[in-house]
């Protein structure tokens, strides 16, 4: 039988395989050649060698947006987990009404980022039009929304994970720390905590690549106004590709330069919150 | 038979593949279809789009030829056209916005030279030529704006104690502009308004008005004192008058200096048509979107922008085109032959121009538009009578500004000083440093 799957497993692998290449593998090699190239559409590509990466370091906009969206990210990334976990701790308390409570605190996920970045900024702008400004006042008004807006839509996603993470720690393991006399904060940080380290990994790739790669909401909400100050990574690149004439090359040069990083930023990340995985 | 096995199941893998794709294919229409040539026209202007394709539809009928109008939305022209023309079923006919647009798609331009559409015209100022003198682009609507205004409100002002004028045409220069709208502003109550400007909205459906359209003015001074039509590198001698107007502006009108980040197109066109303001910086265009409501249409008009130029008392209001038509050069032979006939059956034939006239609202450029079809549009109105007055219309230089980026430069710029984040040397080093650098990086190979 195992035999008989080794030999046929060319033949299974092969639609999907094919599906991959031409769906991913394709695009992909094309865009790392494309950001070589000067370019109108992507069939009639001149060769340029690396000019395009040039001037991806010359351009002032795409070295404040890496900024802009480190100082997002590494906020996001904290926020988010700490509200997730905190909201998935109280929930598997047991309290009335738990189910309810962990459906409304799901349901933001479900509202896709475009509807959501256009309600938030008439929330925002009807809330700052007390004080006569706008949310593209200034880019702190933008970096404030774009926080609030993303752990509104991305903490009841988190909790669901940090939830199944809790409600796995064996009964047994608890009652052993309670009867060895550990407080109640003693039974959270030295066994919870340890317990859920791979929902953590789980929860801290999800909103890292998230909060990296955030297109639709950074649109909807501030579209990088005002003076491009609240432009994240992918905007910016959406920007040069489609915004400027001549420049679809840079574009496809940043875009690789942000594959890079992204790729580089996760699995640094992934490695080292394994590390602090335990085996119960 | 372990080979009949093998090929057997290989067959079925590759059946199965197939089926997946299936659904990637598209439907390859008759034979009969492609011997005529279809016609794929890529609209700019999604406010009509619906009158394109009842337009294209009635031609489909009565020629049997396949017209198809696909439009953008709004503010995403240049990228849909980027991703269609990359397909085999390119767009055959599509449009740029002038001489800046046209560099980037000039290898996609068929020579219009033969056709009807250049032998029509009314003038060569309306063509767009590549560098052997072939015509690539053909502009197919002649656009005017300037600052339209309510004449019964203004009346009313006019009708109040102290009024500065006795009458609108009195308004010839920056000097009485300003003083009248800050009169105005100031016995708002009074007149019943919010404000003597609709607010200047740096929205994005909205700021195009100020980095686009108002900065032409001192980009045409410039250009007339130095004899020149373009430019790698502007002085901004205007940029003081540039900077008179934009304070106008944003004092004296409907909302707070602070707000306008937020405001949009549809606020300052429902002001004016809410009779909420007295003046309105936009176009002929903007008519579809103010009638029918308050305002009715005798008492539309439009007034040049004055910035305090010398002579700006012979200035007429900014007539220019930034529509040209271009036709698919790579297109198959009978789809490109199919556009121009569709073309040409849209400027000579009387239902043609019937639809571009009636429907669509296009003062058009070319010669067989005679008297019965010109357009029903109070705007277009006040903007002949200023021709026929002598006054001298202000061209669109905005199609020379180097670059979109350049204009959003202004924009975020004009913004930061209105809303008091930024001052002046902001919106000068965008305009003059920012001019530089754009025409150099887009021209550079």
């Amino acid at each position: 039988m195992n035999r008989t799957i080794k030999k046929y497993s060319p033949i299974f692998v092969l639609p999907t395989l094919l599906a991959f290449i031409i769906g991913f593998i394709v695009p992909f090699i094309l865009g790392i050649y494309l950001s070589f190239c000067k370019f109108t559409t992507v069939t009639d590509a001149k060769f340029t060698g690396i000019s395009n990466y040039q001037k991806v370091f010359s351009d002032d906009s795409f070295i404040h947006a890496l900024w802009f969206t480190a100082l997002f990210t590494v906020a996001a990334v904290v926020t988010i987990n700490v509200i997730a976990f905190t909201i998935a701790y109280l929930l598997t308390k047991g309290f009335k009404g738990t189910n309810l409570f962990r459906t409304v605190f799901f349901m933001p996920n479900l509202i896709g980022g475009i509807v959501l970045g256009y309600i938030w900024q008439l929330i925002f702008n009807g809330i700052l039009l007390y004080f006569a400004k706008t949310l593209t006042f200034s880019a702190t008004y933008g970096f404030f929304g774009l926080l609030i807006l993303m752990n509104w839509q991305q903490v009841g996603y988190m909790m669901i994970i940090y939830i199944a993470g809790i409600q796995n720690i064996s009964p047994s393991v608890m009652e052993a720390a309670k009867i060895d006399g550990a407080s109640r904060s003693q039974i959270l940080r030295k066994v919870i905590i340890p317990m859920v380290m791979p929902s953590v990994t789980i929860s801290v790739f999800l909103t890292l690549t998230n909060s990296f790669k955030l297109f639709d909401q950074n649109l909807a909400l501030t579209a990088g106004e005002p003076s491009k100050m609240t432009e994240m990574l992918a905007l910016n690149i959406f920007n040069t590709f489609y915004g400027r004439t001549g420049f679809e090359g840079v574009g496809q040069a940043k875009a690789v330069i942000f594959f890079v990083l992204v790729a580089v930023i996760a699995l640094l990340q992934l490695y080292y919150t394994r590390k602090r995985e335990v085996q119960a | 038979m372990k080979n009949i096995k093998r090929i057997l199941s290989l067959v079925l893998a590759l059946c199965l593949v197939l089926v997946l794709f299936a659904g990637c294919g598209e439907n390859t229409s008759g034979d009969k279809e492609t011997a005529k040539g279809k016609v794929y026209f890529l609209n700019f202007k999604p406010e009509q789009s619906q009158q394109w394709e009842d337009i294209a539809s009635r031609y489909s009928e009565s020629t049997g030829v396949d017209v198809t109008v696909v439009t953008a939305a709004s503010d995403t022209y240049e990228s849909t056209l980027k991703s269609e023309i990359a397909k085999t079923e390119a767009p055959t006919l599509f449009q740029v916005n002038g001489p800046v647009g046209l560099a980037s798609w000039k290898d996609y331009c068929y020579d219009l030279s033969n056709t009807s559409l250049y032998k029509n015209l009314a003038s060569d100022d309306f063509v767009l030529k590549g560098d052997n003198g072939e015509a690539l682009a053909i502009a197919y609507v002649i656009e005017t704006y300037g600052l339209i205004y309510n004449k019964s409100l203004l009346n009313d002002y006019i009708n109040t104690e102290g009024a500065l004028i006795t009458s609108a045409n009195e308004i010839n220069n920056f000097e009485t502009l300003k003083a009248v709208a800050e009169d105005i502003q100031s016995k708002k109550d009074t007149l019943g308004i919010k404000g003597a400007f609709t607010s200047a909205g740096m929205d994005s459906s909205s700021d195009w008005r100020f980095k686009t359209h108002l900065a032409n003015l001192p980009v045409y001074y410039e250009y007339k004192d130095e004899n020149i039509t373009s430019t790698d590198k502007i002085k901004g001698t205007y940029l003081e008058n540039y900077k008179n107007i934009w304070d106008l502006y944003i004092n004296n009108s409907t909302t707070e200096p602070s707000l306008l980040s937020s405001k949009t197109g549809s606020d300052a066109s429902s002001e004016f048509a809410l009779k909420e303001a007295v003046f309105y910086q936009n176009g002929t265009w903007a008519y579809d979107d103010i009638k029918g409501y308050e305002v009715s249409d005798d008492d539309l008009g439009m007034l040049p922008i004055y910035i305090g130029a010398d002579g700006e008392e012979k200035q007429g209001l900014c007539t220019g085109s930034e529509n040209y038509w271009c036709v698919n050069k790579n297109a198959k032979q009978a789809d490109i032959d199919a556009t121009l006939a569709f073309l040409d059956w849209l400027i000579t034939s009387d239902e043609g121009k019937k639809a571009l006239s009636e429907e669509l609202k296009f003062v058009t450029p070319f010669t067989t538009f005679t008297e019965e079809f010109t357009v029903d549009n109070p705007l277009v109105k006040a903007a002949n009578d200023y021709i026929k007055q002598d006054k001298i219309p202000v061209a669109w230089t905005f199609t020379t500004m180097p670059s979109e980026e350049w204009k959003n430069g202004v924009g975020s710029a004009l913004l930061e000083y209105a809303q008091g984040t930024g001052d002046w040397s902001g919106v000068q080093t965008a305009f003059v440093d920012g001019w530089e650098r754009e025409y150099k990086a887009v021209n550079s190979k």
